[in-house]
């Protein structure tokens, strides 16, 4: 039983870690462009210096 | 700025970043970023230009943003940029657009909450639901109890925001919408729940009201995400078709600007084959301008110094400079503004399909939720049951059906036609035209393809056709480039050559060792003036027979087509045109349309739509022009071609791409499709509803079962709706 007194949180902080990871994802504009990503993920060349990463996150 | 509060470690990079200028932003639609290699292109195109700091493709948007160091850099220099590289791009005009796509992603925000409460109280709840059955500690079964409304009660106060919000506003108004019984649903179930809890007793359901929300919230964000997306790609169709002008600055010197920048005043130069970026008044030059896209005439008009030009004429003649003037001086504008706000202010009374529902379902929820309340106390029971039994009423009738199956199933349309280049800009425009039964066609630019086309194609020689087409290929003229796509059409390769001059308005000429070779009119190629004629062009080489090239506005190739499947499946279709009688009777006989009107104005157009109106006829408006504009505001539903004027694509429901009019079918069918899928959904959650309230009336149903059930209709209407998004791709 001394068990769930763990258990239980472990998996709370578990769960709430891949929410925060998700809202964290969301925020960063990892959602923004679905469809581009997954061909920017077959590309051969180095990614492009900290701009193009910057870019990403800044508001229209 | 919270730079002054970092650790230090990091705080001298960004110190040192925040020292230059901060980075503007310039974000650009473009057209024709299809796949993965575009993406670098246009990337590796945009940081090309001097003074570009980061360049972002965004695919799913077809929008690029650029980050400049400075004002040096303009939206025009990356535009050249990008045409150099062949991509066809624009300047984005802002429009609020921020503030929706944050809506969005704070709904999904709230979707990703819910989701991770709903799962963690579930696992609480099917431990405290089995332990029941076994010999689980009491004390035990009461921290999983007091743990999961530790989870519940911030998510429901966060996550249900939405709800409470739009039922608060609708309740202020004295209205009843679909909002009400849902918070109502919640907030019962949770302070019942919390009720429960603190008394120790065994009915908690915070995982119904947590599930509830869950699923509640995955619709709205459909909803808006559909509405985001309509209304960015038709912000990007707006962009692209206001273009880039050349503006005429001190000392005559030529600047290109984005059209949508130039005020009033400003003196513009339109080379010939271009298109007039603003209403303007002419200051020099003289030319035929082609205004078919403003009243549906395609014989061109000869304007000189003092005519006033609207925007989208095509200037085909030599190059015009003009004075732009404030848009609302011009008397044919200021009349068709007039005509579309009093058409859209008609179109607004247009209630969906949803909403329509949700006005007989409220009173009906809450009336069998209070009737299950009293109707238990009456018998006698403590009203702690009654209102739990009350719960899982609310808890079994929640409209899912309304609420996540009509979006599911607007967006597997819409990303059906989207796949097609049919861009939906209107939310409810699905569900207007799937009523439609009667199609009226516009003629020119939307049954005919807008531009010049060489008619008398067949009594020309590959020969002849080979040698103007080389001589054409170096103009911008859109009779020249007819002919360059006359000769392509017939596999002839054509490469422009060395030494070919352009007169504008007049037309071109090579000297070749054996001669001079002209192309033009009959003034220019020496020909007796009484012989040429506003559409027409002339070949000629020194020593022979000088050739005739006739132009025409023709038929988009698959227009009779779609009109004899339009009347085969019961369509009544008519036209309605600004044009000339005779041009509008050919193109009626051509395509078999039996009724037809010519040379209407915007007022009388607005006429005929609404005695068909009168009819109970619901009418789909196909057109292109200025002048059809607020015809296609007043008509039941709308579509219009990307090449139409900028106010028409504004006003019309559905814009779609392309040379060919089949999207007009596509748009009917997908439309009919998801209203049909709409109904079985509704048929779907209206059978689980007969069958389930008078369990839950009757104290059958705990409000656990009722989630469970709840969830089952939802994902049943869901997949339903996946199926129009699948077939026939």
């Amino acid at each position: 039983m001394t068990a769930l007194a763990w258990l239980i949180p472990a998996a709370l902080f578990l769960g709430g870690l891949g929410l925060l990871a998700f809202l964290w994802a969301l925020r960063s504009g990892q959602f923004e462009d679905l469809e581009g990503a997954a061909y920017r993920a077959l590309e051969d060349d180095p990614p492009e210096d900290s701009a193009g990463t910057q870019s990403s996150s800044h508001p229209e | 700025m919270t730079i002054h509060t970092l650790p230090a470690s990091s705080g001298i990079k960004a110190l040192g970043e925040c020292e230059e200028e901060a980075p503007t932003f310039l974000t650009l639609a473009v057209e024709n970023m299809r796949c993965g290699g575009c993406i670098r292109s246009v990337e590796r195109a945009a940081m090309s230009v001097a003074g570009v700091r980061s360049a972002r493709a965004n695919l799913a948007a077809k929008r690029v943003s650029v980050g400049v160091e400075n004002d040096l850099v303009s939206e025009a220099d990356v535009i050249a940029a990008l045409s150099h590289a062949g991509f066809v791009a624009a300047p984005m005009q802002s429009v609020g657009q921020y503030s929706e796509t944050s809506r969005e992603s704070a709904l999904l925000r709230r979707v990703a909450v819910s989701g991770f409460a709903a799962m963690n109280i579930m696992l609480l709840s099917v431990s405290v639901w089995s332990g029941r059955a076994g010999d689980m500690d009491q004390s035990l079964v009461m921290l999983f109890c007091w743990l999961s409304a530790l989870i519940a009660l911030p998510t429901v106060v966060y996550a249900g925001q939405p709800f409470y919000a739009s039922a608060l506003s609708a309740l202020k108004g004295r209205r009843l919408n679909m909002d009400v019984p849902i918070s109502l649903a919640i907030i019962l179930a949770t302070g019942m729940s919390l009720y429960q809890t603190v008394v120790g007793s065994e009915q908690v359901y915070f995982d119904a009201a947590v599930s509830l929300l869950f699923f509640l919230l995955i619709g709205r964000y459909l909803d808006e995400h559909l509405r985001v997306r309509a209304r960015g790609e038709a912000q990007n169709l707006l962009s692209l078709q206001s273009g880039i002008a050349s503006l005429i600055g001190e000392g005559g010197s030529l600047r290109p600007v984005p059209a949508h920048a130039l005020m009033p005043g400003d003196k513009v130069l339109i080379g010939a084959g271009e298109r007039a970026p603003a209403d303007a008044l002419v200051l020099s030059g003289s030319a035929d301008i082609d205004q078919s896209l403003i009243t549906g005439e395609t014989i061109p008009v000869a304007v000189a110094p003092g005519a006033q030009i609207y925007a989208g004429t095509l200037n085909l003649g030599s190059a015009l400079t003009v004075q732009v003037t404030a848009a609302d001086s011009a008397t044919l504008l200021a009349e068709i503004g007039r005509l579309m706000a009093a058409a859209e202010q008609g179109k607004a009374r247009y209630r969906r399909l949803a909403d329509r529902a949700a006005q007989i379902y409220a009173p009906a929820v809450h009336g069998l939720g209070l009737a299950t309340f009293l109707g238990w106390l009456i018998v006698g029971a403590p009203w702690q049951t009654a209102l739990t039994y009350a719960i899982a009423v609310l808890i079994i009738t929640c409209p899912c059906a309304l609420a996540l199956a009509v979006p599911a199933v607007q967006i597997a349309a819409a990303s059906r036609l989207f796949r097609r280049g049919i861009v939906i800009k209107a939310a409810d425009g699905l569900e207007r035209v799937a009523e439609a039964d009667m199609v009226v066609f516009d003629k020119t630019g939307t049954l005919t393809l807008g531009c010049p086309q060489l008619v008398n194609d067949a009594a020309i020689s590959d020969e002849v056709l080979r040698s103007a087409a080389a001589l054409a290929a170096s103009s911008k003229h859109p009779y020249a480039q007819a002919i360059v796509a006359a000769a392509r059409n017939r596999q002839i390769a054509v490469a422009a050559p060395d030494g070919v001059e352009e007169t504008p308005g007049r037309g071109l000429v090579r000297i070749l060792p054996c001669g001079e070779e002209r192309l033009g009119s009959a003034e220019w190629c020496g020909i007796a003036p009484d012989r040429g004629g506003p559409s027409l062009v002339w070949y000629a080489l020194d020593w022979r027979t000088p050739v005739r090239f006739c132009f025409a506005d023709a038929l988009r190739s698959d227009a009779t087509a779609v009109l004899e499947e339009l009347k085969r499946r019961g369509f009544s279709v008519a036209l309605l045109s600004g044009d000339r009688n005779s041009a509008v009777e050919q193109a009626a006989r051509a395509t078999g349309i039996t009724t037809w009107q010519s040379e209407l104005t915007p007022a009388r157009k607005i006429d005929w739509l609404a005695d068909c109106a009168r009819e109970g006829r619901k009418v789909l408006m196909v057109g292109d022009g200025l002048n059809d504009a607020p015809a296609l505001a007043a008509a039941h539903a709308s579509l219009s071609p990307a090449s139409a004027a900028d106010i028409s694509q504004r006003a019309a429901d559905f814009v779609f791409q392309g040379m060919r009019l089949a999207p007009v079918l596509e748009v009917l069918s997908t439309a009919k499709r998801a209203r049909n899928l709409s109904l079985q959904n509704f048929g779907v959650a209206f059978c689980y509803n007969i069958v389930a309230v008078p369990f839950a009336m009757a104290g059958c149903v705990t409000p656990l079962i009722a989630a469970i059930v709840m969830s089952t209709s939802s994902i049943l209407v869901t997949l339903n709706a996946t199926r129009l998004a699948g077939r026939g791709k």
